[in-house]
């Protein structure tokens, strides 16, 4: 594993069988092709990494143009940068695809969340709310008290309320590869994953092992 | 979005099942792991529902069993499932039998397809 991860996009949610003929819930998403459109090196830039590029865009404008030209000129929408172990392993232009994730391997997936506007802290935090009966009136959904009285005289930075909810980067780790198209460079993660369909996704092989 | 994600998933060894359908009397041989074996059991019953979901789509057998109705959902495309045998064809009106929830013994019957 030279590369922590890849681009690609959501493609929606299937169910696949596993090995003991098992259903799992999935979500499909399309890695790749992925092009190495820049490279960087301890010796310039102090850290390894690649810049990967990521779905293709009608057109872009010059200075875009310029950049990716010694990538093989693909006119490529998204740009984002990953870590490597090595970057000599790796060149200008080069294409990589599904066939960095292992079949087993635990992936982190990161997204950008649905917006879901403003919202009120039963949905947005999970407040229970009022009650129902009882002569309740306009309580049903408000959030309860907030915090203290005269002293200390103010709500503490922090407190959960009503506000936007969505719309932010979410990650989801952990998720195994359950199965592989080597051909249409799409992975099929166990779970679910944050965003819309055709939503950019980042996924990278989880560092962090959970039990 | 236009993709069939059906077409994306790769292929598994499909079952080659005969053709079915609501009210069939049907016996479904499953493969059962136990421990490190592997063995075969049967499940007969009434198909009461089928439902077309492309590679997920599965099918409910009923059937009686010490006078308790136990219902079991089968994916059609498992690869634990053996093979499926009709044992009857059954004549129904509906494509859903929940009705033969709510009924035992000769209100549960189901005529049988004249061909």
């Amino acid at each position: 594993m030279s590369i922590e991860g890849l681009l690609g996009k959501k493609l929606g949610t299937a169910q696949v069988f596993d090995e003991s003929g098992r259903l799992r819930g999935v979500t499909a998403l399309a890695v790749g092709p992925c092009y190495v459109t820049q490279l960087r090196t301890p010796e310039r830039d102090g850290y390894s990494a690649v810049q990967l590029g990521f779905g293709e865009k009608k057109r872009i404008n010059k200075p875009e143009a310029g950049h990716l030209k010694a990538a093989g000129g693909k006119n490529l929408r998204h740009l984002a940068e990953f870590r490597t172990s090595n970057v000599a392993d790796h060149s200008l232009g080069e294409q990589l695809g599904a066939d960095l994730f292992e079949l087993g391997e635990r992936v982190d997936v990161s997204a950008r969340s649905k917006g879901r506007g403003f919202q009120g802290g039963v949905k947005r935090h999970g407040f229970r709310g009022g009650p129902k009966t009882h002569g309740q009136s306009d309580r049903h959904r408000a959030p309860g008290a907030i915090g203290g009285g005269t002293d200390p005289g103010r709500v503490f930075p922090g407190t959960r309320m009503a506000g936007h909810m969505g719309d932010r980067n979410v990650t989801v780790r952990n998720l195994e590869v359950v199965a592989r198209n080597d051909e249409a460079n799409v992975i099929f993660v166990a779970g679910s994953v944050p965003g819309p369909k055709g939503g950019l996704v980042r996924v990278r092989v989880t560092k962090k092992v959970m039990q | 979005m236009s993709h069939n994600l059906d077409t994306l998933i790769p292929n598994e060894a499909k079952p080659d099942l005969p053709d079915f359908g609501t009210g069939d009397t049907v016996r479904v041989h499953t493969k059962v792991v136990e421990g490190n074996r592997e063995r075969i059991q049967v499940f007969e019953g009434v198909v009461i529902r089928r439902r077309a979901k492309g590679l997920v789509s599965n099918f409910t057998v009923r059937k009686m069993a010490s006078g308790v109705g136990v219902e079991r959902t089968f994916p059609i495309n498992s690869p634990r499932i053996d093979r499926v045998e009709v044992m009857r064809r059954g004549k129904v009106r509906r494509k859903n039998l929940y009705y033969l929830r709510g009924r035992t013994g000769k209100a549960a019957r189901i005529k049988e397809k004249r061909f």
